[in-house]
């Protein structure tokens, strides 16, 4: 049974002149511990279908299945690491990562004591009293990341969370990822720009269509091996060969997408 | 560490443009230039002064006005605050209430001052309420555009952890609504010591208020002059305290805010 599967989603929003769909009758499963990635260009409604899969946005047609069952509300059993910082400023760093296990009925010691090792986990050991003014980009990921896992989501939705990192602190947190993810494989659907990232990290790219009304356009199988380094798995020959290939697929959406101002 | 270095080598000139006010206040009433009547005399104002509170004879009025003063603040800010997030968070109740909201606010609420007086009489509760009404609005307000404010992703982040509506107003709403509480109580201390003393110039038997008013009616504009005195210190040191409670519970903040003016 799919850990994720959605059947016939259409999402519209209401808005002048009419509104606009944002995607249009997407199919689309993801197996349990599979590492999907979703590529498109800017404005094709990735982060909706994300938000449809954590229950934020609920479809205008069609069906979210979670595990066999139909969703409704917000998905209980995902976790969601924003592209924007989502981080409560006022909290320090222990604190945010510990929120979701306070929300859940924690006992605040409790909490505080595995968002710490939550924290030394992401390599911020000792970071724990910093407020998130006091952190870097990255290190920010690195909490947003740590109080995502530390509840143990069995689906964790990505929305281009790297996409404002530099080069290096990217791939140091690609590889970091790989290694949280591969210590208990959850199913995850990583949304991202950025084919080179979609490869070196996902088991299966699915590359979107132009928006508006956009819908995934084909399925691509990584049989890259595992455990992966990012850096080095960009360099083999078969990185360069399936990159060649999804390029192909994805260069006419770009041009089209380019054609279609309207497009976000 | 470097705003306070800058704080700090700015003080002497601080002090010194205060000393020359003063001199030029005082050359410029010796010689006549200022006609001492309508102007006072610094020195007149400062053995005011020290006749007040040598004589003790000020606390009883000070008293009252600063009892009126932390009265209406304190009730101002708990019920501007609790309106705030209500109509914060239910936008049904917010646009079935917004033109009386601003309707009420662009009211120069001092003007229900006599009203008060009428209701409540002549002692503190007049000018208490006079205080509330003046409070309440500038605290609502910013506290309603907190809450408006919030960034949805953070919301939509605490969500996705598990908060439950009663946690979101608790972890993310208040905290976050909180910042503007305080920048707007420091316009709202000036706005209670209004309350206050403006309800005493209208009836009153007790208060700053009415010692400026008393003192008036003798044309003794120096006695006006020490009473002002006396209430901008006071009104500077309740800003103060607000200022410390804001440092300790806005310590995430990246730098201090500017904080509204009067």
């Amino acid at each position: 049974m799919a850990a994720v599967e959605l059947r016939g989603i259409t999402v519209s929003f209401a808005g002048p002149g009419g509104g606009h769909t944002a995607i249009r009758d997407v199919d689309l499963a993801v197996a349990p511990g599979e590492f999907l990635c979703v590529v498109g260009p800017t404005g094709c409604g990735k982060s909706t279908l994300l938000n449809v899969v954590a229950g934020l946005v609920t479809p205008s047609a069609g069906e979210v299945r979670i595990a066999g069952a139909p969703l409704s509300g917000l998905n209980g059993a995902a976790g969601y690491l924003f592209q924007a910082d989502a981080l409560m400023p006022w909290a320090n760093a222990r604190d945010n990562v510990a929120a979701g296990l306070v929300f859940r009925g924690a006992a605040r010691d409790d909490a505080r004591r595995r968002a710490d090792e939550w924290l030394t986990r992401v390599g911020l050991d000792g970071c724990g009293d910093r407020y998130p003014h006091q952190l870097s980009g990255g290190m920010k990921k690195r909490v947003a990341l740590a109080q995502t896992l530390v509840c143990d989501p069995k689906i964790l939705l990505m929305d281009e969370p790297f996409s404002a990192l530099d080069v290096q602190t990217r791939s140091l947190m690609e590889n970091e990822l790989l290694s949280l993810w591969s210590a208990d494989r959850k199913s995850v659907i990583f949304i991202t720009h950025d084919l080179e990232e979609a490869i070196a990290l996902g088991d299966r790219v699915v590359v979107m269509s132009a928006g508006p009304g956009s819908r995934p356009l084909g399925s691509h199988t990584i049989d890259l091996p595992r455990p992966r380094d990012v850096t080095e798995a960009r360099l083999t020959p078969r990185f360069v060969e399936l990159q060649r290939e999804l390029w192909h697929s994805l260069r006419a959406e770009v041009l089209k997408s380019q054609r279609a101002p309207g497009a976000d | 560490m470097y705003r306070a270095t800058i704080k700090r080598r700015l003080l002497p000139w601080q002090l010194g443009l205060l000393a020359v006010v003063l001199l030029l206040w005082y050359v410029l009433t010796e010689t006549g230039v200022l006609s001492p009547f309508f102007f006072g005399r610094p020195l007149a104002v400062a053995t005011q002064l020290v006749d007040w509170f040598g004589s003790a004879s000020i606390f009883a009025h000070l008293g009252v006005t600063l009892l009126e003063t932390l009265l209406a603040f304190v009730a101002g800010t708990l019920l501007g605050v609790g309106i705030g997030l209500w109509l914060g968070l239910s936008p049904f109740a917010a646009a079935l209430l917004d033109p009386y909201i601003k309707a009420v606010n662009a009211m120069p609420r001092v003007v229900l001052a006599p009203i008060f007086a009428m209701w409540f009489g002549l002692g503190i509760w007049s000018k208490v309420l006079l205080g509330v009404t003046l409070v309440f609005f500038i605290v609502f307000f910013n506290v309603y555009q907190g809450v408006k404010d919030v960034n949805p992703v953070i919301v939509d982040n605490a969500r996705m952890l598990g908060a439950s509506r009663r946690q979101l107003l608790r972890f993310v709403y208040w905290p976050s609504a909180l910042s503007w509480v305080f920048s707007s109580l420091h316009t709202a201390v000036g706005m209670a010591f209004v309350g206050a003393v403006v309800g005493e110039y209208l009836g009153s038997a007790k208060g700053v208020g009415y010692l400026i008013l008393q003192a008036e009616g003798s044309f003794d504009i120096n006695a006006v002059l020490a009473g002002i005195v006396v209430l901008t210190v006071c009104a500077l040191l309740l800003d103060h305290a607000v200022s410390r409670v804001e440092r300790r519970l806005l310590r995430w903040r990246p730098g201090q805010r500017e904080s509204g003016s009067y």
